[in-house]
């Protein structure tokens, strides 16, 4: 099996530990993982600011970049839902039929993490070990643009030493939603502190999810009032495993 | 007739700050924010409920979301089927280009029953054309009955909602409106006395108001029959008990057959206010001699819908069933309520419908007041996808203000732009990580962490801190990886 990592832009410049634990993680799973160095951003700030000019530029060049790539997998669900829920009406708009055609080739072989672990991989537990109390915060794009349901749950339920805890209003906005943080940052941070009350009250170390977008937001929040939780992607609780010597240095990286 | 402009209009976008700014007294309010969240936790719940009951649901969505589309690809035809099937069962019909012309021919219809006041429905439609104020200022007093509309008008409030429009005002603060407003010093705040309250008030405009003005929630083509649904009974007695009735109605109200009322009942209720079905339904065709109002107008409205509809990816807006279901699970409405948005129209479909009303010259804040994390579409019961529009408004705004001199330095035009830049190569997108990796330092702690930032960074920084940039890209980890292993 080969794949190619899909880093994203952020996930590259603020969380390279996230990166390092999926290849950690998928190449313990046997996946011959390639990383192509061009890439850089799929276009989703540009598109959700209303920059679309400047999202279809970036489109272009990630369909460009994976065309050939057998299976494409990127740790971050709001970059996966954009490719899934955007790029057909920006491609449409463009009128370009090659580029349609080389994008609908492509399209099905891109997954989200979790999707590859479970739909591409067929696995569930990926031999991974973390003795933690930890709250998983479902991403809207991860609940209603990639119906995610119950695949971050069922691989959670197989990493040993893990207590999991619901969070309240599961499905509720941690309020980031990119640069509507800054344009509307007010009204973001009256969504992040009632998210973080729920995510509190759970009594966990550790909250995770599978954008490191939420997290940045909740972890930024938690730094600020000195919460004693840490946030943690779950390509690093996935990646940690008590055989393997290396097991992955959880603390060393926060 | 001439007639005269107020100077007081309710909730108008043309006037109102942008949304991050109309935002802020809200924030500062917990009465008003309790009583939004508590409001709407009692609507979602119910509906919840409801919604998981119905194994059909999402079927009922799509054949809604049909009817729907079907009715605006082939509006002209269906507004002219009602308007012959109404006109031939004795009703008049009125066609209003904008909302100026639906308020002077409301006017001149109050003026021709020589009447100085009138009862009204709740209507959303006639808070868009800003009818209230109008008539008062042209010497016509306004009485409306609708509960929710009674304490907001006695209480002078904003509406926040356009299911509940007084959401955000709780049951003592109700009780003061009403013992200030109706003269009534031992009222307490007993639901039961409130209602019996608002009841003895509504009786004696019901008996001695000939002339009432309501909306429409579907005008059946086939029939040329109007529907009403309400829950409390008092839209019924204005439907019923006056001499003349007016009906002020947004034309992309119609339906095809009176059998896709059925589809459409399913939904709204259950959207709306959690319920099976609401309490009273009222559907009425022209005038029935003897029996109820013996002279019926319909005034179709038009007031920028007819140019949405020419716009294929913004079309489906009005295929909105005014349930409000979308604001009611919106994260960002649950911590403003309603006033924020400027309009009469808030929450997801007031961000995407007021812009549009205003022909995009107006309310350009709303698209960008949502996190789009789509909890609007999926309760949508006719399938909007308030997200995609909201992109595509963004985009039409973004593309007004990029032409602007001032936005050339605008910091948010300026790094959007720049890094548009910088991820057309993977060479300068690496070389801008590294220079922003220095830049960063200035600015991070020793904690490792960034706790306060200039500019647009401030935005941020008020609120969240924000982890150092990594010594190490991960692009750079996996070369010096590659490296090692040759």
């Amino acid at each position: 099996m080969r794949a190619s990592l899909f880093i994203t832009c952020y996930n590259d410049t603020l969380f390279p530990e996230t990166g390092r634990a999926v290849v950690s993680l998928l190449e313990r799973l046997g996946v011959e993982l390639e990383f192509n160095s061009q890439q850089t951003c799929c276009g989703q700030m540009h598109a959700n600011t209303g920059f679309r000019r400047e999202a279809f530029a970036q489109a272009k060049r990630f369909i460009h970049i994976y065309r050939d790539a057998e299976t494409v997998v990127a740790p971050s669900s709001s970059c996966v839902a954009m490719m899934r829920d955007q790029y057909p009406g920006l491609i449409e708009e463009l009128g370009d039929e090659a580029l349609r055609k080389e994008f609908e080739a492509l399209l099905p072989r891109v997954y989200e993490l979790s999707e590859f672990l479970i739909d591409r991989l067929g696995m569930e537990d990926v031999g991974s070990y973390f003795p933690h109390r930890v709250a998983y915060h479902a991403s809207c794009h991860g609940v209603r643009a990639l119906h995610l349901g119950e695949r971050p749950y069922r691989l959670l339920a197989k990493v040993r030493g893990l207590e999991l805890v619901p969070i309240p209003n599961a499905d509720r906005c941690c309020g980031f939603g990119g640069t509507f943080s800054v344009k509307n940052a007010e009204v973001s941070s009256a969504m992040l502190a009632a998210k973080l009350q729920d995510v509190v009250s759970t009594r966990a170390e550790y909250c995770t999810a599978l954008d490191n977008s939420c997290l940045m937001h909740l972890g930024g929040a938690m730094h600020r009032q000195y919460v004693g939780m840490k946030t943690i992607h779950l390509a690093e609780i996935l990646a940690s495993s008590e055989a393997d010597n290396e097991r992955f240095p959880v603390e060393a990286i926060r | 007739m001439s007639s005269v402009v107020p100077d007081r209009v309710v909730l108008d976008p043309r006037f109102a700050p942008p949304f991050p700014q109309a935002a802020l007294p809200v924030l500062r309010n917990p009465q008003l924010r309790k009583n939004v969240a508590h409001a709407i936790d009692v609507i979602q719940g119910k509906r919840g409920k409801l919604v998981a009951e119905k194994t059909d649901w999402q079927a009922l969505r799509t054949a809604a979301s049909a009817i729907r589309s079907h009715a605006l690809e082939n509006l002209g035809a269906y507004l002219e089927q009602f308007e012959e099937r109404c006109t031939a069962a004795g009703g008049i019909v009125h066609w209003a280009a904008d909302a100026g012309e639906a308020r002077s021919i409301i006017l001149d219809l109050v003026r021709h029953e020589n009447a100085n006041e009138v009862i009204k429905i709740k209507t959303m439609t006639s808070a868009e054309i800003q009818l209230n104020p109008f008539l008062e200022a042209n010497g016509v007093n306004v009485f409306e009955t609708d509960l929710a509309e009674i304490i907001l008008q006695l209480g002078e409030e904003e509406p926040s909602h356009i299911v509940v429009p007084a959401l955000h005002v709780n049951r003592s603060q109700v009780r003061e409106i009403f013992a200030r407003r109706m003269g009534l010093k031992n009222l307490s705040d007993d639901p039961k006395e409130l209602t019996n309250a608002a009841r003895t008030y509504l009786r004696q405009k019901f008996l001695t108001i000939p002339t009432a003005i309501g909306g429409a929630n579907s005008l059946i083509a086939e029939t040329g029959s109007v529907a009403v649904v309400e829950s409390e009974g008092n839209g019924r007695m204005c439907l019923t008990l006056p001499r003349t009735l007016i009906t002020l109605a947004g034309i992309e109200k119609v339906i095809p057959r009176f059998q896709d009322l059925e589809v459409i009942l399913q939904l709204l209720a259950r959207s709306a206010t959690g319920e099976r079905m609401n309490p009273y339904t009222s559907l009425w065709t022209g005038v029935m001699p003897g029996d109820g109002p013996q002279e019926f107008h319909v005034v179709l409205l038009d007031n920028g819908r007819s140019s949405i509809l020419a716009k294929p990816k913004q079309r489906q807006t009005l295929k909105c069933i005014r349930c409000a279901a979308c604001m009611n699970a919106c994260p960002v409405y649950r911590q403003t309520g309603g006033h924020a948005y400027g309009s009469v129209y808030p929450g997801p479909i007031g961000a995407i419908l007021t812009p549009q009303l205003m022909n995009m010259e107006h309310a350009q804040s709303l698209p960008f007041a949502s996190s789009l994390c789509g909890a609007c579409y999926e309760v949508c019961p006719v399938k909007i996808n308030i997200p995609e529009v909201l992109l595509e408004l963004r985009s039409q705004v973004v593309n007004q203000e990029r032409r602007q001199a001032g936005r050339i330095f605008d910091p948010l035009y300026l790094g959007l732009r720049i890094a548009n830049f910088l991820f057309a190569g993977a060479g300068r997108f690496h070389a801008a990580q590294g220079l922003g990796r220095i830049g960063a330092r200035l600015f991070t702690r020793k904690d490792g962490w960034i706790h306060s930032l200039p500019s647009v960074g401030a935005k941020w920084t008020q609120t969240r801190d924000l982890r150092g940039l990594p010594p190490q890209n991960f692009h750079e980890w996996w070369a010096a990886r590659r490296k090692e292993a040759k």
